[in-house]
């Protein structure tokens, strides 16, 4: 007993110093520095100042931020809409066959994810795969300029973050008891209505985990960005990244980090007080 | 009761992955019936409450429910509905949700659903659970709810899966007759199943007997229990007691003379036996008669001695060894005239039984 208590302890402290020192810490330093001056010849001025939240309401700064909204907002679409059917055929199988199929789904996905962004220039370039196939066939005569744009962002964000979808909604679809849509098969339900009134309320929490673990991170993604954006396709994490980079105004950088957080968190809050507002009441109660 | 043929199997079969789980199955159902499935654990009671209702469709035989041929027809489209056995309420509907959810996807207007699944809640006696969740209710009321949810589609047939086999012993026992009851006012044709002979007894108009895939009896609760027509119909429903024979005389029409166990005796049977034909007789516990004699007297007949005794509330369940080693059992009825009588163990007793009584069986092997 003593000595389960001692590792436990030991267990207990280590993951929270490592939350403390690598979690904690820096987003307090963070929401420091975003109240801090800035300083032109170095990071900032240790002084106080609310002069960085002044610029995140900046009319240009909000263009850009809609625009990333926008394309992450239409990756997350896209990942749903494949990620969807795709773990609903993943549940057909028998447990095994949908073992080995989800590690191969998952196996591309062990290479860094910058090192994909690269490859995904070789196949949206001028002479990538896309064109050359597209050229070879005739059905284009000259290439098309894939690369730079934002239907580029959206593919690498896509690529990179497919994954985060498919896991959560696989192991929401995976828990869907068939008996289910045996009953409402035998009530008279048509496929569309049992996916509509059983398959997706019932894997609701998958699909909004997923469009979470898909959307957050893809606001902040500026590698993809920068590899196949070009200029005017920023993301969130470009300007952030610039910020802290380049123009070296750190307050900014810091303020529009934690503008993004406010906001994430208050998307939260508003579904989870949707749901709550949802689930009280059925259609047919008396 | 039962003046129509409501639905008739033909020839169904249903094979899954190479195993024959049902084999050439044909019978029918009549309007109004309470029809009941018994088998063992996986006889195919489930699969053919599937194939009736379209979840599974049979390789071979058709399906013919009112004068129509429905063994090609969706499940969503047939007039049929289900109590699964594990009820398969939604879990993120309301009980009245759960009950309308038949009539919604039907398109029916939303003011009759309303008084539909009112009605429907009134009549399992749910209408103040209407806005709970399944996870909220006990088994009894989310059986309810289930029962509910089918019969407010006015269904031709409603099929149950051993509904009641979840639930405690008190409470199924009052499902049992309220089922029976919701079944007399609704006039729905039921088509239950059960492993629970008991049940199946109490509540059927008639009983379908299974055995691994295949139609083992199928008769009224009396025809069943009085006669069965093979060991394991005799010894699925109730106890027996076994004795093997040999035929030794033909008296009359149905009247033989036999031998069991070294003894003569007189055996009646609808069955055409020849001399020398070997037969099982069957002796339900409570109509063996048991008779005290003493020790020392050479009775002749048969005779025993009682070598465990079991009180049972309603009857005195005893167990008798014969001379041969043979163990019979035997279940009296207390009387007014001698509420405390009891046996002594290894008290010898004469066995007797009501003549006419006894299940006479071709010799099975
Ligand atoms: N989907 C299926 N795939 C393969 N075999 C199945 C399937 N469903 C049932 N079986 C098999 O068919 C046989 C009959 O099953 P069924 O469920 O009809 O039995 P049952 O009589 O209802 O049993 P229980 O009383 O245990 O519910 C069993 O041997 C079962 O293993
Ligand atoms: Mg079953």
């Amino acid at each position: 007993m003593k000595v389960k208590g001692f590792f436990a302890v030991i267990a207990i402290a280590i993951v929270g110093s490592w939350l403390g020192l690598f979690i904690a810490v820096p987003n307090v330093l963070v929401l420091i520095t975003s109240f801090l001056e800035n300083d032109p010849q170095g990071f900032f001025h240790l002084q106080f100042s609310t002069a960085a939240y002044h610029q995140v309401f900046d009319p240009l700064f909000w263009r850009v931020f809609l625009h990333s909204f926008e394309m992450s907002f239409k990756a997350m679409i896209i990942c749903l809409t494949i990620a969807f059917p795709f773990s609903y055929w993943l549940c057909q199988f028998s447990s095994k066959v949908r073992g080995w199929l989800l590690f191969l789904t998952i196996v591309p996905f062990w290479t860094n994810s910058l090192v994909r962004a690269y490859a995904i220039k070789f196949i949206l370039g001028k002479k990538g795969l896309v064109n050359s196939t597209l050229l070879f066939i005739g059905v284009i005569d000259k290439p098309l300029k894939l690369l730079y744009s934002e239907f580029a962002v959206i593919f690498g964000l896509v690529y990179v973050l497919l994954p985060f979808m498919i896991l959560p909604l696989y192991a929401s679809l995976e828990k869907l008891d068939k008996n289910l849509l045996s009953a409402a098969r035998d009530l008279g339900a048509n496929g569309l209505q049992r996916m509509w009134y059983i398959v997706i309320p019932l894997s609701m929490p998958g699909i909004l985990a997923g469009c979470l673990a898909v959307f957050l991170p893809a606001m902040g993604m500026f590698y993809i960005s920068d590899l196949l954006g070009g200029a005017k396709n920023l993301l969130l994490g470009n300007l952030i990244k610039t910020e802290f980079l380049s123009t070296q105004n750190w307050p900014y950088g810091a303020a529009m980090s934690i503008s993004l957080i406010v906001l994430m968190a208050g998307m939260l809050f508003i579904y989870y007080k949707a749901a709550q507002h949802v689930q009280k009441r059925g259609e047919f109660d008396v | 009761m039962g003046q129509g043929v409501l639905i008739s199997l033909e020839g169904i079969s249903k094979v899954y992955q190479d195993k024959v789980v049902v084999q050439d199955l044909s019978f029918t159902i009549h309007a109004g019936e309470f029809f009941t499935i018994l088998g063992p654990s996986g006889c195919g009671k489930s699969t053919i409450l599937k194939l009736i209702s379209g979840l599974e469709h049979p390789e071979e035989g058709r399906l013919i429910l009112d004068q129509e041929d429905i063994t090609h027809l969706a499940a969503e489209k047939r007039p049929i509905n289900t109590v699964f056995q594990s009820y398969a309420l939604f879990p993120h509907m309301t009980v009245a949700d759960n009950v309308a959810f038949g009539l919604k996807v039907k398109g029916v207007p939303k003011q009759e659903i309303k008084s539909r699944v009112l009605e429907a809640l009134d009549i399992v006696r749910l209408s103040h659970l209407a806005s709970r969740k399944p996870a909220e209710l006990s088994g009894g009321q989310q059986q309810r709810v289930a029962i509910a949810r089918a019969v407010v589609n006015r269904p031709k047939l409603l099929l149950l899966d051993e509904s009641l086999s979840a639930l405690d012993y008190k409470l199924r026992q009052e499902m049992q007759i309220e089922l029976k009851q919701l079944q007399r006012k609704l006039g729905i044709t039921f088509v239950y199943v059960t492993h629970d002979q008991e049940e199946a007894l109490s509540m059927s108009d008639r009983i379908l007997l299974m055995r691994e895939g295949q139609i083992q009896q199928i008769g009224s609760p009396r025809e069943i229990y009085e006669t069965p027509n093979s060991l394991f119909s005799a010894g699925f429903i109730g106890e027996m007691n076994q004795f093997d024979g040999v035929i030794l005389e033909r008296k009359q029409a149905r009247i033989y003379i036999a031998e069991l166990m070294g003894q003569q005796c007189q055996i009646e049977s609808t069955h055409d036996f020849a001399v020398g034909d070997q037969i099982h007789v069957l002796l339900r516990p409570e109509d063996l008669r048991l008779q005290e004699v003493p020790d020392t007297t050479k009775e002749t007949g048969f005779v025993g001695h009682i070598t465990e005794r079991n009180y049972k509330g309603k009857t005195l369940d005893s167990v008798i060894t014969l001379e041969n080693g043979n163990q019979l059992l035997a279940s009296e009825f207390f009387n007014e005239d001698d509420p405390d009588f009891d046996y002594a163990i290894d008290q010898k007793v004469s066995i007797d039984w009501v003549h006419g009584w006894e299940v006479v069986l071709p010799y099975e092997g």
